[in-house]
């Protein structure tokens, strides 16, 4: 391109001045200042409130007995309120530890036909953007094909990503990205 | 005679922008200063036009501001020559060979009865003593921007042989706390105007062929969907919302449909699918991650992600036969292929260590050139003449733009005062 000299320019010799060019010349600069890209400005998603940690931050864990001990995903003491799976940095193989968090949630559906679960996948923030929704989302996929192993019902499970667009952790820094390196499981009504 | 290279000349050039900062301008407006020289420039001495000093806008320093930014032209300052010349006969090509100039812009700003301006202009070549260009335009005195663009383009093309950018506009992404903005700007930043705001995180928007709708990708509904906006009206459409995950779109040339990556059937999977949402068709099945697709400009095949090779590596779909060629074979990631315009290459995202740059592949040679030096270096955009390419980059832990030429020479940052500014997208030359 321009390594060429500039001696090297295309002299097309426009002698005089292209007056017939111009009525067209200043028609496309007139369209151009419509400003054509501000009429209307859709406001989206502006009262949802952050969905990656659904689940774990319930507001319905008050304290009474029965609050907790009447639903399973709630009560502390029950697995079944454990909702993250995390992962190795590109990675989505789940590691051993995370197994019977995901074999129980998988028994609930299986029991609880009506249940319907939503798993989020997410990515740190390396790499690509849209390269991310899609381990996410493979990180998500990969759990949901387990659940279905372990007894659940494919209509029960809706697998989907952030990437990275939705961090945990804020930070830059490896534990940051090991937080954000996670599926979390958010049930239907949550 | 060719000049010295003069990488990366230290000058921090920065964009004549204060009058337009106007405390009305969105927080996201982007400044541009060059930070890296080009090879060899051409000097040109851009004389202010007659008659202009009448008006708010300084035509000419809009017209200088783009050249120099480009990085390929060097200014020489017309000062001390008297008169000033504003037609063609009116220079004395010796005054300006004199001061270095290899190229002379002349020009003139006439009212006209209804109110309108006649802006004129000539090029001419000091050295061989001939006209290069010459036109005029009437136009609105609010048309001076886009009119200073035109005459920039015209010139930078008569001077380099490649299309000038200038009248082009630029989509990003901008977030300033927990709110999102997809804006559309002018080339050189100005004019920003908001098409999306969300609460939620906004990405990947693209621009149709003929630069009327922007699709783009939202989690405003806990999952990525992607819609497909008009510029004119602002009125959106849903594109793709099925079960899963839905992104990554990517028009073809003829602006009739999309590729885009959906997980409904199982996995990140590449589909097409039209520009009103219809006509979902499956362009491949793959046991591994298929994604960013994007079109060649002659639409007969697709660049994209996948890992299917056990890494994310950049690959080829040929769309009449189906055929797959793995195109990336360095590294460990290369991901985020666009072409350029002319189809000859590629531009992407590779990983060396923990960096991220921008590289460009040669498709003949499969010779690789690494673009940028930062440590995040994203989504990089190309602009329709080919020779800038827009990224993400970061600074001091903000999210900013920045361009460098396709031949790793001229290098510009694009900041947005508080806010982190992403996910670039060069628009298409104006009809």
């Amino acid at each position: 391109m321009h390594q060429s000299s500039h001696r090297n320019f295309r002299f097309t010799l426009w002698a005089g001045i292209a007056i017939a060019a111009l009525l067209a010349g200043c028609q496309t600069t007139q369209t151009t200042d419509k400003a054509p890209v501000e009429e209307r400005t859709p406001s989206t998603g502006a009262t949802t409130p952050g969905a990656g940690t659904a689940g774990t931050t319930g507001s319905a864990v008050t304290g009474t007995a029965a609050g907790t001990l009447g639903n399973p995903l709630r009560d502390p003491r029950n697995v079944l309120s454990k909702r993250s799976v995390y992962f190795d940095y590109d990675s989505y193989a789940v590691k051993d530890e995370y197994k019977p968090l995901i074999e129980a949630h998988a028994k609930y559906l299986q029991t609880t036909r009506t249940a319907r679960m939503t798993i989020q996948g997410n990515a740190d923030e390396r790499g690509s953007r849209e390269y991310n929704i899609a381990l996410g989302q493979r990180r998500a996929d990969t759990v949901k094909r387990m659940m279905l192993l372990y007894g659940a019902t494919d209509t029960q499970i809706e697998t989907v990503s952030f990437g990275k667009e939705k961090p945990k952790n804020s930070g830059h820094d490896e534990a940051a990205w090991t937080e954000n390196r996670r599926d979390d499981v958010v049930y239907a009504g949550e | 005679m060719i000049r010295p290279p003069r990488f990366f000349a230290a000058l921090v050039w920065i964009a004549a922008l204060a009058l337009a900062l106007a405390s009305t301008a969105p927080r996201a407006q982007l400044t541009i200063e060059i930070i890296g020289g080009g090879g060899t420039t051409v000097p040109i001495a851009i004389v202010p036009f007659a008659g202009e000093a009448n008006y708010p806008y300084p035509l000419t320093g809009i017209v200088g501001a783009d050249l120099a930014r480009s990085g390929l032209f060097k200014l020489i300052d017309p000062a001390g020559v008297n008169p000033r010349p504003a037609r063609a006969d009116d220079v004395r090509f010796g005054e300006w060979t004199a001061r270095g100039a290899d190229a002379v812009v002349v020009g003139s700003v006439t009212p006209q009865a209804d109110g309108r301006v006649e802006v004129r202009f000539f090029l001419l070549d000091a050295v061989k003593q001939t006209q290069l260009a010459g036109f005029s335009y009437v136009v609105a005195p609010s048309q001076f921007r886009p009119t200073a663009h035109k005459i920039a383009d015209i010139i930078y093309e008569k001077l380099t042989g490649d299309a000038g950018v200038f009248s082009t506009r630029i989509a990003y992404i901008a977030k300033q706390g927990s709110r999102y903005e997809l804006l559309v700007a002018d080339s050189d930043g100005y004019n920003p105007q908001v098409i999306v705001t969300s609460n939620e995180p906004l990405l990947s928007p693209v621009w149709s062929p003929d630069g009327t709708r922007i699709a783009y990708v939202s989690l405003e509904n806990k999952k990525p969907i992607i819609y497909v906006q008009s510029l004119a009206t602002g009125q959106r459409q849903v594109l793709a919302n099925f079960r899963g995950s839905n992104s990554a779109p990517a028009w073809a040339p003829d602006g009739s449909r999309l590729a885009v990556t959906l997980s409904r059937d199982g996995g990140s999977q590449l589909y097409l699918i039209n520009a009103d949402g219809s006509g979902v068709q499956r362009l491949m099945s793959s046991a591994a991650i298929d994604t960013e697709a994007n079109f060649a400009p002659d639409g007969k095949s697709i660049l994209f992600t996948s890992d299917r090779g056990g890494s994310p590596q950049i690959y080829r779909l040929t769309l009449g036969n189906g055929a797959v060629e793995r195109m990336t074979f360095d590294g460990s990631y290369n991901v985020s292929p666009r072409h350029l315009p002319d189809g000859k290459g590629f531009v992407f995202v590779r990983r060396d260590g923990g960096r991220f740059n921008v590289a460009i592949e040669d498709f003949a040679t499969r010779q690789v050139q690494v673009l940028t030096q930062g440590t995040i270096d994203e989504s990089p955009s190309v602009a329709p003449n080919g020779k800038l390419i827009l990224y993400a980059s970061a600074n001091g832990g903000r999210g900013i733009l920045a361009a460098v030429s396709s031949d790793g020479r001229v290098k510009q940052r694009l900041t947005a005062a508080a806010s982190d500014v992403r996910e670039p997208a060069w628009g298409p030359l104006p009809k």
